[in-house]
C-alpha cells in the first residue's frame, strides 16, 4: 500500500517520519540560528570582562543597565534615559516606516491586483526586483538622492526651489526614507496576497447599499484584507525594529537604532553582557509582538 | 462580475496615483544608480560622460575579485545544503496530516524570519569564536553553515507550496505497482517536485548573496563577500566602483528571478 | 576568467580547508595600505597578501580577543600596543629575522609603548586636528572649540571621527587637562561639553576623506593624511592644528601570536623598514613613517605640506598618548559609550 495508506492506519509513524525527514534542517538550524540565542541569554547574566568579552561569574549588572545608569561620577543610580530614548527612537521610527509602508503599499498592492491578469506578472515582478536585491545597494541608492551633493538637492537648487542643499543625510527623517524605501516591498507582497483573493462582488453590494467609497473602503474592504494587513505590518516592523544597516548607513553614527546600539555593546563599548541583554530584550519584544500580532489576526479571521 | 456603474468599482479614488508613484519612487534611486555606474571620471555625483571606465577598475581589483568569488562559493555551498535540507523537511511536514510537534518544526523552520538578523549575528559571533579557539579552524565553514541555516526558510516555502499543490494520485498508482518508496520518491515525486526545488534554491542563492550584517560578523580573517565589501567602502572613500559593483549584482539578481518565474510558471 | 579559477580553487580548498603557500592576512585600519606596496611584495616574495578592515582600535581588539581571527599581523595605535602585550594577544619579535629593524628611525626606536621595539615596528603615524571647509568658515581653524562649542558657521555640519582615544584626548587638553587624567571634575567638564556640542555635530563618522572632498561635511576632526588627501582633490580644505592641544598617534605593526604564517609575517615586516617600500606607504595614505632614510623616496608634496609640517608655533601642542591605567579606560569607555548613544 501506498504511504498516506499506511500513514492513515498508523498515526504514530507519520509522526516519527515528519520527525526524521526535518531532523537534519532542524539539527543546522538549532546549531547555527536557535541554539547560540540560548548562549545570548546566558552571557547577558555574566560579568563583563576588561576590554571585551565575560568572566564566568553571574551578574545582574547586564540587565541592570539596561534600564538604570551610573553616573560616572558620583555613581547615583538614575534611568538609563540614553537607552530608553534609543529604544523609543526604534519604536518610533519603525512604527512610523509601517504606517508610510502601508500608505504606499495598500495602494500600490491594490493597483497590481485590479491589472488584467497577463501584465499583473509584470507589476508583481516589478515590486518583487527591489525585494530580492541588496539590502546594502538600496541603501547605497537612497544615499546618493538624498546627499547634499545627490540628485534631490541638486535638482531643487536646479529650479531655484531652495537656495542652498537641505541636510538630510546623517538625520532621522534620513532613516525612516530608508526604511520606508527598503521594507516596502514587505508590505506590498501579503496586501496584495490578501487584495488577490478579495471577491470584488462586495463592492458591488456595498455601493448597492448607497455605500459611499470611504465606507466601503472603510466597511469591506479593509475588515477582509486584514490578515493582509497584519502580516505587513508584522514583516515591516519586526526588520525596522532591528534595523542596522540603513540607520548606520544613513545615520551616520550619531542617530542610533537598538540594532547598533546592541553592536556597539560588542564593539567600542566593550560590555558583551549589556549587549547580550539588550539583544535578548529585543528577541522579547519581537515575540510578545508577534504573539498580540497573531491573537488580534486569529481572532478577526474566526469572526469573519 | 457585470460593470453597470457609472465608474469601475476596483478603482478607488487617488490609489492608482499613489501606486505608480511608489513604483516611480521604488525605482528612481536603483536606476540612478545603473545610470552613474556609467558614469566616466572620479566623482559619485557628477557626471562625467559615458564610460565602463569602473567596471574594469572593479573587475581589475583583486579583492573585489576574491569576494565575488567567496560570496559566489557560499552562495553556491548554502543553496544546496539549505535546499537539500527544506526538501527533507518539507517532505516530512506536508501531506501527511497533522502530527504531534509539527507546530514546533514550524517554528524552528520559520525562526530565522522571525529574529532580528542582529540578534543572530551577535549569538553566531559569540558561539563562533569560542568553537574557532577551540577547534583552530577558521575556514569558510562557518560562513557556509550560518547561510545554510538562514536560507532553509527561503528554500523551505516554495518546495512547501509545491507540495502542497501537487496530489498523491501518482505516487499512489507508483506504490501499487510495487514501486519501492525511494524509487517512488526518484522516479514520481522528486521530477513532480522539481520546479519548487529548483525555485528554493534560486531564492536561497539569493538570500545567501545579499546577506550583510551575520557575514559581518561571522567572517574571520580575509573572508569578506561582495556585500560586506561594499559595507567596508564606506568608511573609505566611495567611488563609483561600488556603484559598477552594485549594478553588476543587481542585474545577477534580476537574472535569476527571472528565471525563477519561468521555473514556477511552468506547471505540471 | 580568473574569478572562476579563484572560484574553483577556492571551492577544492574550502572543501578540505586546507591553506594555500605563501599568504599573509593583514588587519589594519580601512584606507590605509598602499596597494602598490603590496603588489611590489607579492611580487618579490610571491606571498599573496589579504587585507582586512578595521575601523577603531577597540574593534580590532575585539575581533583579535574573540581569538580565532586567522590575521597574522596587525596595526594598532600605540596606547593599545601595552594592553595586546598584557592580553598576550601580540608575540615578541624575534628581531634576527628582521635584518631591517636597524632602519627606524633613532627616536622611534626607543618608544615609551614599546621600548627596544620587542613587539612592534612602526607603521605610520601623524596628528589628529581639525579639518575644515575655507567657504563656509573662514575663522581661526588652530582650536578644538570648532567641535567642542561649534561655531554658528558649522553648527549641524562638522563631523567628530568616532575614534575613542583621539576625541576623548583632544577634548580633555580642551579643557586643560593631561592625557591619563582621572581627574573626575575634570572629565565632567569634558563630558558635560561635549554632550552639548553633540546635537551641533551632523555626524560621527568615517569616510571623512570623501566627504570632506565632496562637501557633504564642511569640517571634521581628522587625521592629518586624511586630511591632505581631501586638500588634494579640493583646495578649500584647510587642517587646523588645536593650540589647546592634540593628540598624535603612531601605528605599529605588530605578529599576533596566534599567526599561522609567521615566517611570511616576518618578510613582511622586514619589508616595509626599507626607505623606498616605507616611502610607497606615506605617499599612499599620506601620513610620515618611521624609517630613516625614506624621504629621499617622497613624492615632493609631502615635504612641504601644511597638514604634514605643523607650524612651528603650534608644534609644541602636539603629544602623543600613553597608555593610560584601566581606570582611567573605564572612565573614557563611560564617556564615550554615553555619548555615541
Amino acid at each position: 500500500m501506498s504511504r498516506p495508506e499506511t500513514g492513515r492506519k498508523a498515526p504514530r509513524s507519520k509522526g516519527v517520519d515528519g520527525w526524521l525527514l526535518s531532523a537534519p534542517a532542524l539539527i543546522l538550524l538549532i546549531v547555527a540560528a536557535s541554539g547560540p540565542l540560548l548562549i545570548v541569554a546566558i552571557y547577558s547574566v555574566l560579568e563583563k570582562g576588561d576590554y571585551s568579552g565575560v568572566r564566568w561569574i553571574l551578574s545582574g549588572e547586564g540587565w541592570f543597565r539596561v534600564l538604570f545608569e551610573r553616573d560616572i561620577f558620583d555613581q547615583t543610580i538614575s534611568l538609563a534615559d540614553a537607552n530608553l530614548s534609543i529604544f523609543w527612537r526604534s519604536i518610533k521610527l519603525s512604527i512610523a516606516t509601517t504606517i508610510i509602508t502601508f500608505g504606499f503599499g495598500l495602494p500600490t498592492a491594490w493597483f497590481i491586483a485590479t491589472r488584467p491578469a497577463r501584465s499583473r506578472a509584470f507589476w508583481l515582478f516589478l515590486i518583487t526586483v527591489p525585494f530580492w536585491t541588496n539590502l546594502l545597494i538600496r541603501t547605497f541608492a537612497i544615499m546618493e538622492v538624498i546627499r547634499n551633493q545627490g540628485i534631490l538637492n541638486t535638482f531643487l537648487t536646479h529650479f531655484g526651489l531652495i537656495s542652498e542643499p537641505i541636510q538630510i543625510l546623517y538625520t532621522d527623517t534620513a532613516v525612516l526614507i530608508g526604511m520606508t524605501y527598503v521594507y516596502l516591498p514587505l508590505m506590498v507582497l501579503p496586501l496584495y496576497a490578501a487584495i488577490d483573493r478579495f471577491d470584488f462582488r462586495l463592492i458591488e453590494a456595498g455601493y448597492d447599499l448607497y455605500a459611499s467609497r470611504w465606507q466601503v473602503l472603510r466597511g469591506v474592504i479593509l475588515p477582509i484584507i486584514k490578515p493582509g494587513i497584519v502580516a505587513g505590518s508584522i514583516l515591516v516592523f519586526i526588520p525596522s525594529l532591528g534595523a542596522y544597516v540603513t540607520p548606520r548607513v544613513l545615520g551616520g553614527g550619531k542617530n542610533m537604532m537598538i540594532g547598533n546600539f546592541i553592536e556597539l555593546q560588542f564593539g567600542q563599548g566593550q560590555n558583551w553582557p549589556l549587549g547580550a541583554a539588550l539583544s535578548t530584550l529585543l528577541l522579547l519584544v519581537v515575540l510578545v509582538s508577534l504573539i498580540v500580532y497573531t491573537r488580534v489576526s486569529s481572532k478577526d479571521n474566526t469572526n469573519g | 462580475m457585470g460593470k453597470t456603474r457609472a465608474f469601475d468599482v476596483t478603482t478607488l479614488p487617488g490609489f492608482t496615483f499613489i501606486a505608480i508613484l511608489a513604483f516611480v519612487l521604488l525605482y528612481a534611486p536603483i536606476v540612478t544608480l545603473v545610470i552613474y555606474s556609467f558614469n566616466g571620471g572620479n566623482s559619485v555625483n557628477q557626471w562625467g560622460g559615458f564610460s565602463l571606465e569602473w567596471y574594469a577598475v572593479a573587475a581589475q581589483n583583486e579583492a573585489v575579485q576574491d569576494a565575488t568569488a567567496r560570496s559566489l562559493i557560499i552562495a553556491v555551498w548554502a543553496s544546496v545544503i539549505s535546499t537539500a535540507l527544506a526538501t527533507m523537511a518539507a517532505l516530512g511536514t506536508t501531506r501527511r496530516g497533522k502530527f504531534t510537534g509539527q507546530t514546533v518544526i514550524y517554528v524552528i523552520i520559520n525562526q530565522p524570519l522571525m529574529v532580528p538578523e542582529i540578534v543572530t549575528a551577535v549569538a553566531l559571533l559569540i558561539f563562533f569564536s569560542s568553537v574557532k579557539v577551540a577547534t583552530g579552524y577558521s575556514g569558510l565553514g562557518y560562513l557556509i553553515l550560518a547561510h545554510s541555516a538562514f536560507c532553509i526558510p527561503f528554500a523551505y516555502l516554495p518546495i512547501k507550496a509545491r507540495l502542497e499543490g501537487m496530489d498523491t494520485t501518482m505516487e499512489t498508482a507508483a506504490a501499487d505497482l510495487y514501486a519501492t518508496p525511494l524509487q517512488t520518491f526518484r522516479y514520481v515525486t522528486l521530477p513532480l517536485l522539481l520546479p519548487g526545488v529548483i525555485a528554493g534554491a534560486m531564492l536561497a542563492f539569493i538570500i545567501s548573496l545579499d546577506n550583510v550584517i551575520i557575514t559581518e560578523f561571522v567572517k574571520s580573517a580575509g573572508q569578506d563577500t561582495l556585500p560586506t565589501y561594499m559595507l567596508g567602502q564606506l568608511r573609505r572613500a566611495l567611488t563609483p566602483e561600488v556603484n559598477a559593483i552594485s549594478t553588476a549584482l543587481l542585474a545577477l539578481t534580476i537574472l535569476i528571478l527571472t528565471l525563477f518565474v519561468f521555473v514556477t510558471k511552468k506547471r505540471g | 576568467m580568473r574569478i572562476i579559477l579563484v572560484a574553483t580553487t577556492a571551492l577544492i580548498s574550502s572543501t578540505i580547508g586546507a591553506y594555500a603557500e605563501g599568504e599573509l592576512n593583514l588587519f589594519n585600519w580601512g584606507n590605509y595600505t598602499s596597494p602598490e606596496m603590496i603588489e611590489k611584495f607579492t611580487a618579490e616574495t610571491g606571498i599573496s597578501v589579504t587585507i582586512t578592515d578595521y575601523d577603531s582600535n577597540t574593534t580590532a581588539l575585539t575581533k583579535v580577543e574573540a581569538g580565532g581571527s586567522g590575521f597574522d599581523l596587525v596595526v594598532p595605535s600605540a596606547n593599545y600596543i601595552p594592553v595586546y602585550v598584557r592580553k598576550g594577544l601580540i608575540a615578541e619579535l624575534d628581531h634576527s629575522k628582521i635584518p631591517n629593524i636597524s632602519n627606524i628611525a633613532p627616536e622611534w626606536k626607543d618608544v615609551p609603548w614599546d621600548q627596544g621595539r620587542t613587539h612592534s615596528v612602526p607603521w605610520q603615524w601623524g596628528s589628529v586636528g581639525i579639518a575644515v571647509n575655507t567657504t563656509v568658515y573662514g575663522g581661526d581653524v588652530n582650536t578644538s572649540e570648532l567641535f567642542m562649542d561649534p561655531p554658528e558657521e558649522l553648527v549641524g555640519k562638522i563631523n567628530v571621527v568616532p575614534e575613542m582615544t583621539d576625541v576623548i584626548n583632544m577634548a580633555i587638553f580642551n579643557q586643560g587637562g593631561e592625557a591619563c587624567t582621572e581627574d573626575l571634575t575634570l572629565l565632567k567638564k569634558v563630558r558635560d561639553k561635549m554632550m552639548a556640542a553633540k546635537p551641533k555635530w551632523l555626524s560621527m563618522d568615517y569616510g571623512t576623506t570623501d566627504k570632506l572632498s565632496s562637501g557633504d561635511y564642511a569640517a571634521s576632526v581628522n587625521w592629518n593624511g586624511s586630511t591632505m588627501r581631501a586638500r588634494i582633490n579640493n583646495p578649500d580644505i584647510v587642517y587646523g592644528y588645536p593650540k589647546e592641544g592634540y593628540p598624535l598617534f603612531m601605528d605599529s605593526v605588530a605578529l599576533l601570536s596566534d599567526a599561522k604564517n609567521v615566517d611570511e609575517a616576518y618578510q613582511f615586516i622586514n619589508f616595509i623598514l626599507e626607505p623606498e617600500n616605507a616611502a610607497m606607504i606615506s605617499s599612499f595614505a599620506r601620513y610620515a613613517n618611521g624609517v630613516a632614510g625614506s624621504d629621499a623616496f617622497m613624492p615632493e608634496d609631502m615635504k612641504t605640506a601644511p597638514e604634514i609640517v605643523a607650524p612651528a608655533e603650534l608644534a609644541a601642542a602636539g603629544q602623543f598618548i600613553p597608555t593610560c591605567p584601566q581606570s582611567a579606560t573605564d572612565l573614557y569607555t563611560a564617556i564615550w559609550t554615553e555619548l555615541l548613544k
